[in-house]
């Protein structure tokens, strides 16, 4: 199924299913997300593909009743396993969310809290760190000389990008973006867009979205998801101009959903 | 129509509308007449005391009634401590509850926990007195009193705080009875704040890998900070204005001592005792202008709260 672009693959989703109680909200998936590419999750609303991602990281597991069986190897180790501990997965796995979520504290210390937690910087490095993500995030320039003022009281766009920087800032493998630029402008949007092509090059990520003009821009693979299946997988523009499944192309020709 | 009648009637349309506006208007203002009406007969009533011991009245410890010599500083003490005291367990041990309650427990036993926290805020304050004087003190008296003895009163430097009688009631037991009762409105207040919290918010510190409680102190706490401390606030409160419990189990005693297990007086335990009984002008107003430095006690202590809160804000950056 992938094609001509020669890749490794970071992800392998095995025989996935996921249970919300005795729901059933995703039914055998299976599907291998490859390394440094931007891969987009489509489809409409309530298809699984906000919850196909968040059993990438686990987020499922703070919520009672919700369960995951099957395989998701990150680099060949199952990281549904009960003894993969949670906090080393999700600095491997970093997400960003549908809004922003700056947290109440200076912009310097929002990117310093998750480095926190997994390294003993000094503070030369720990700057330089925040510097780094900063730029990273392309929010450098704008928040430079005001590092110590509240992360809340920047923009929406400038938040998310705050959030992508501090997610970046714990040096993940995987990066993933839940719906990043749902609640902003155009403008905001078309500014996460360029950086997300922009982090490729050290990250992989993997996008849920519904604007399919967005997963058509910056991804480079496509998964199109219906009612908890996966419908279709392969190159973006394969899967944009000539879908090989019926549903896929009534999706994206506007003919459904 | 004339513009005149038009007028008129713009008018007597709009008449339900001014009434409304002086009646909350009016209700407004009369909280700030009363607050001043209080604050104005409680220092005429104190006039007589002012005069005769002037800001010596703050600082001594005397309280003769047959003499009369009169000064505040055993109640001032009292009161502070007992309520520094409740806080000091109330709010460590309310953080713990809130926390629980939102985050750790199972979902069956939220509801029960939780009404069962709100019903301990409605006891009334004479049965948690009650309960001090005849099951708590004797209890306290017999097992505990002794072991803080024995262990933490020979340490040196805190030592003389914990070293006495075994008594069951002092200044220790009316802070631990306050500690429980102010334990469901701090308690249940957290609660209502840490639930309002964004799932979001919360998700993103845990997608960063961070652990309930890096979540809870690191994201939580600062983003609730505002109700957290104006629960503590509501809990200090009452501590510093509790007046049958403490009366019950403090041992109303005017002498300033160094050790917690020692009888002592609060400022609302001493005006609850003794104003019945007071005779003379000299007498009656002492205890007033007890009540007077109650009030001022309780507004130094909002103060600082709201200054706590600016620091607070200022250290995140919001202010500059």
């Amino acid at each position: 199924m992938i094609s001509e672009k020669a890749t490794t693959p970071k992800l392998v989703v095995k025989d996935l299913n996921f249970f919300y109680g005795n729901d059933r909200a995703l039914k055998d998936v299976n599907l291998s997300i490859p390394e440094k590419m931007v891969t987009a999750f489509i489809g409409p609303s309530g298809c699984g593909k906000s919850t196909l991602l968040r059993t990438f990281n686990r987020m499922y597991e703070l919520y009672p009743k919700q369960k995951a069986t099957g395989e998701i190897l990150l680099d060949g180790q199952n990281l549904l396993e009960k003894r993969q501990d949670l906090n080393t997965l999700r600095a491997k796995i970093g997400m960003v969310f549908q809004k922003p979520t700056p947290f109440p504290m200076s912009i310097y210390d929002n990117i310093t809290f998750g480095v926190k937690l997994y390294e003993n910087l000094n503070q030369h490095d720990m700057s330089e760190r925040v510097e780094w993500a900063l730029k990273k995030a392309a929010l450098w320039n704008e928040v430079k000389d005001k590092l110590k003022q509240s992360g809340t009281g920047l923009s929406g766009g400038q938040q998310q990008r705050l959030c992508i920087a501090r997610a970046i800032a714990v040096k993940p493998e995987v990066l993933l973006l839940d719906e990043p630029t749902s609640a902003l402008d155009p403008i905001s949007t078309a500014h996460i867009e360029r950086l997300v092509d922009e982090l490729k090059k050290e990250f992989t990520i993997v996008i849920v979205t519904h604007n399919m003009q967005q997963a058509a821009r910056i991804s480079d693979f496509t998964a199109y998801m219906y009612l908890g299946e996966l419908i279709e997988f392969g190159d973006t523009s394969a899967v944009f101009t000539n879908p090989k499944r019926k549903e896929t192309e009534d999706y994206i020709t506007g003919r459904f959903g | 129509m004339p513009t005149f009648l038009r007028y008129a009637r713009l008018k007597l349309q709009n008449w339900p509308d001014i009434l409304f506006r002086s009646i909350t208007r009016l209700s407004a203002f009369s909280v700030l007449v009363l607050l001043l009406a209080i604050i104005v007969s409680l220092v005429i009533g104190s006039m007589p005391a002012i005069k005769a011991f002037g800001f010596g009245f703050l600082s001594s410890t005397e309280w003769d009634p047959v003499t009369d010599q009169f000064g505040a500083l055993v109640p001032i003490v009292g009161t502070l401590v007992t309520s520094g005291i409740a806080l000091l367990i109330a709010v460590p041990v309310s953080f713990g509850i809130a926390l629980f309650l939102t985050e750790l427990s199972p979902r069956w036993l939220r509801r029960p926990l939780g009404i069962a926290v709100e019903l301990l805020a409605g006891i009334p304050s004479i049965i948690y007195g009650m309960w001090g004087l005849f099951v708590f003190a004797p209890l306290f008296g017999e097992h505990i009193e002794p072991w803080i003895n024995d262990n933490i009163g020979v340490i040196p430097v805190i030592g003389p705080f914990f070293s006495g009688p075994p008594m069951g009631i002092g200044v220790l037991t009316a802070g631990i009875i306050l500690a429980i009762m102010v334990i469901p409105f701090i308690a249940s207040v957290m609660r209502d704040v840490f639930e309002v919290v964004p799932a979001l918010l919360k998700e993103s510190a845990y997608g960063l890998g961070a652990t309930t409680w890096e979540v809870m102190w690191n994201v939580v706490l600062p983003y609730t900070k505002i109700g957290v401390v104006g629960g503590i606030m509501l809990g200090l409160g009452r501590a510093l204005g509790e007046t049958m419990a403490v009366t019950f189990v403090i041992g109303n005693a005017h002498s300033l001592n160094a050790s917690l297990l020692m009888p002592g007086n609060s400022i609302s335990s001493a005006l609850a005792n003794e104003f019945n009984e007071a005779v003379g002008e000299l007498y009656t107003s002492a205890l007033i202008e007890l009540g007077l430095i109650l009030f001022f006690i309780t507004f130094v202590v909002l103060t600082i709260a709201r200054f706590m809160l600016y620091k607070l804000s200022k250290r995140e950056g919001k202010v500059t």
